[in-house]
């Protein structure tokens, strides 16, 4: 079928924009990756999945610019004992970042390396083609074909270390496209962290494939870089009795689309993903999740909380899918939206679709304001309103933060929260 | 320590007035007790005091160790040593007592330019403290009265009150919903804290409470108003033959 020509006239203007990278082994996951992106055409304003956020800014050529957010603020996981790898405005720093052999258990190497043969080669692309069905995802196919760099990760045992990918920006105007896979053997287990602001335009893809009785933790901070615009598409394939769980922090930023696409292809498996973020004045954050249960007795759980103001928007978009024979299904989903004032708002888009008659799926999603009970008691004990209010707002989101196994990364998110809440008040 | 003249307070959502001309004194180092039937306005003029949203002042003054508190925010009314024990302790899900507690003191330690105390020293306080109200550690790990039972909301109150070292309390109904073991460490509570600088006001329904915290005074209200004063003994007379003989009385 034919795009509009709207449509066809905008994805070419920004396909014209963009070099297609020398794939090396990619080449081909690239070029496929392309043709669907032209199939598809890129993202506008009539699409359904885009009816709460304006894909514009995302897809145009021309990228707005975002001033370097300064800040005298110590760097995200910085007490955390990990391997840093790092990209500015989406170019790997050699020198900022560790010796990527370091760890043990794991190989580590990147996109942009380029070599004839790899095991990403099966991956690449795969999971974000894959990720297109029922629903098109065309700015991760973008990414796919256009990617300039990344990290590869083959985890083949135990890895002590989280793998720490750390964004940093430079320029004003930069357009970062990254493109990261991570493989985790049977029986394996890594960490990935990601955190900081990446480009005044990032576009990130990471898929994730979990073998059979293989455990992948993802914790991710983005913020507070106001004026940036992100797209963000994580793909997850779990095996047999396999687990993920992938939790977001969000603060600030003009424009963000965190997608999840979550598919659970072996008996037993476990995925979580969850989301907290902190929205003041021109903001808007949306997270879009699509959970496929494909597979006997998964358990799937998504909790997402906003904490809104000053005009903030916030988007909910979740589906859980669950196919036919996919028996013994545990589904759940809350999204939840703190608004503390009238200006903000909160869009949520949650459903349910099933094929299977043995399942227990739950779905529900809430607006509220702060609770006055709550506030008057803590501040007749003599908290300020202010701090009465972070307090309230802190343990809105606690909810989804207790989603971070790890007790170590939990408490620095907390911190991080706490952190955040006091510079916005000042 | 606490005066109140000539209150006079209103809804502010409704035209309806509750509090009709209190006057009301305690000293400090007294315990004076408020009974009267429901809907008399005794809760009213505790939130008024402590500062809650949706009423209105319409004459008459409260004033704490001299100073106007009603022109205050409900956390420097604290500061300057208020403090209300709920009649109906509010659940904060997700806040834990512990987390609570230590922010709300050193709120007021930093509002009174006092030290804050370390994390270290509070919990040897608050463990301290905490015993003697038969309230374990754990309990003080769990957000802030959810799921506690109604007996262990208001010992809950008395242990911040203990914890925050108020100079003049306010006890809206301490009493209700208590079986006979926890009005006693309730009771225990509170009069550990009685002290030569320190004013109680202990609003009640019944005479109960009142046999466990002795008051020096006891004043009854009654349509917005203080309608009669006078010592322990009108507590009993009130026990024995109920508010009608009193308010047939007055009338
Ligand atoms: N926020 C409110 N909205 C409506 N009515 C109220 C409110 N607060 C108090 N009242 C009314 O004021 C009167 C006094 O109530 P209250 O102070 O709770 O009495 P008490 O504590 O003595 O039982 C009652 O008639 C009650 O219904
Ligand atoms: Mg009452």
């Amino acid at each position: 079928m034919a795009l509009p020509q709207v449509k066809q006239t905008a994805t070419e203007e920004r396909l014209n924009a963009l070099t297609l990278p020398e794939g090396g082994w990619s080449a081909v996951a690239r070029a496929d990756a392309l043709a669907r992106v032209r199939a598809m055409g890129l993202p506008n304003a009539r699409d359904e999945y885009w009816k709460f956020t304006r894909p514009q800014t995302l897809v145009q050529a021309y990228v707005p610019n975002a001033p370097v957010f300064e800040t005298d603020e110590a760097p995200v996981f910085k007490d955390v004992d990990r391997l840093k790898i790092v990209f500015v405005d989406g170019v790997f720093d050699a020198d900022a970042s560790d010796d990527l052999s370091a760890v043990e258990n794991v190989s580590i190497t990147r996109l942009a390396e380029g070599g004839d043969i790899h095991w990403a080669s099966a991956l690449y692309g795969t999971l974000e083609a894959r990720g297109q069905d029922p629903v098109d995802r065309p700015l991760a196919a973008l990414n796919t074909a256009f990617a300039t760099d990344g990290v590869l990760v083959h985890a083949t045992g135990v890895v002590s270390r989280p793998i720490s990918f750390i964004y940093l920006q430079n320029s004003d105007a930069s357009d970062a496209i990254l493109h990261h896979c991570v493989k985790v053997d049977a029986g394996c287990e890594v960490t990935i962290l990601e955190s900081g602001p990446a480009a005044a335009r990032y576009n990130t893809c990471l898929e994730t494939d979990i073998a059979d009785n293989a455990t992948l933790h993802h914790v991710r901070t983005q913020g507070r870089d106001h004026d940036r615009r992100a797209a963000t598409a994580n793909f997850a394939r779990l095996g047999k009795e396999s687990t993920f769980k992938s939790f977001t922090l969000t603060a600030n930023g003009v424009l963000t689309r965190n997608e999840t696409v979550i598919e659970l292809t072996g008996d037993d498996a476990v995925a979580h993903v969850a989301g907290a973020c902190i929205g003041d004045g021109d903001f808007h954050h949306d997270d879009t999740v699509f959970v496929t249960h494909d597979a006997v007795n998964c358990e799937s759980r998504q909790v997402f909380k906003k904490v809104l103001r000053n005009g903030a928007t916030g988007v909910f978009q979740g589906k859980i899918l669950v196919k036919e024979g996919a028996q013994k299904t545990d589904g759940y989903q809350i999204s939840q939206s703190l608004l503390l004032d009238e200006d903000s708002q909160f869009l949520a888009k949650p459903e349910l679709e099933i094929y299977a008659d043995d399942v227990a799926c739950s779905h529900g999603s809430t607006s509220g304001a702060i609770d006055d009970e709550g506030l008057f008691y803590l501040r007749s004990r003599g908290v300020p309103e202010g701090a009465a209010t972070d307090l309230l707002t802190l343990a809105f989101l606690a909810e989804a933060v207790e989603e971070i196994e790890d007790e170590t990364l939990a408490e620095e998110i907390g911190g991080l929260i706490e952190t955040w809440l006091m510079r916005r008040r000042g | 320590m606490l005066e109140i003249k000539n209150l006079h307070v209103s809804l502010e959502e409704e035209d309806k007035q509750i509090l009709k001309g209190v006057d009301l004194t305690v000293e400090a180092g007294k315990v004076h007790a408020i009974m009267g039937p429901n809907g008399s306005g005794k809760s009213t003029l505790s939130y008024v005091l402590s500062g809650r949203d949706g009423y209105e002042v319409t004459d008459g003054e409260a004033t704490l160790e001299g100073e106007d508190i009603l022109e205050m925010e409900p956390e420097e009314r604290a500061a300057a040593g208020l403090f209300l024990a709920f009649q109906y302790p509010v659940e904060i899900p997700g806040v834990s007592n512990n987390v609570f507690l230590r922010t709300a003191l050193n709120a007021q330690r930093k509002a009174r330019d006092e030290e804050e105390m370390s994390a270290g020293d509070f919990l040897k306080t608050i463990r301290a403290k905490s015993k003697s109200l038969k309230i374990d550690a754990d309990m003080l790990k769990r957000p802030v009265n959810v799921g506690f039972s109604g007996g262990e909301k208001k010992r809950n109150e008395i242990l911040q009150m203990a914890m925050l070292e108020p100079k003049m309390c306010i006890l809206d109904e301490t009493d209700s919903g208590l079986d006979v073991d926890a009005m006693k460490l309730v009771s225990e509570g509170v009069n550990a804290l009685r002290d030569e600088g320190r004013g109680f006001l202990v609003i009640t329904h019944y005479q109960r409470l009142l046999d466990h915290i002795k008051p020096d005074v006891v004043h009854i209200m009654a349509d917005g108003r203080i309608v009669k004063t006078g010592g322990p003994e009108l507590a009993l007379e009130v026990e024995n033959n109920g508010y009608a003989d009193i308010l047939a009385e007055v009338a």
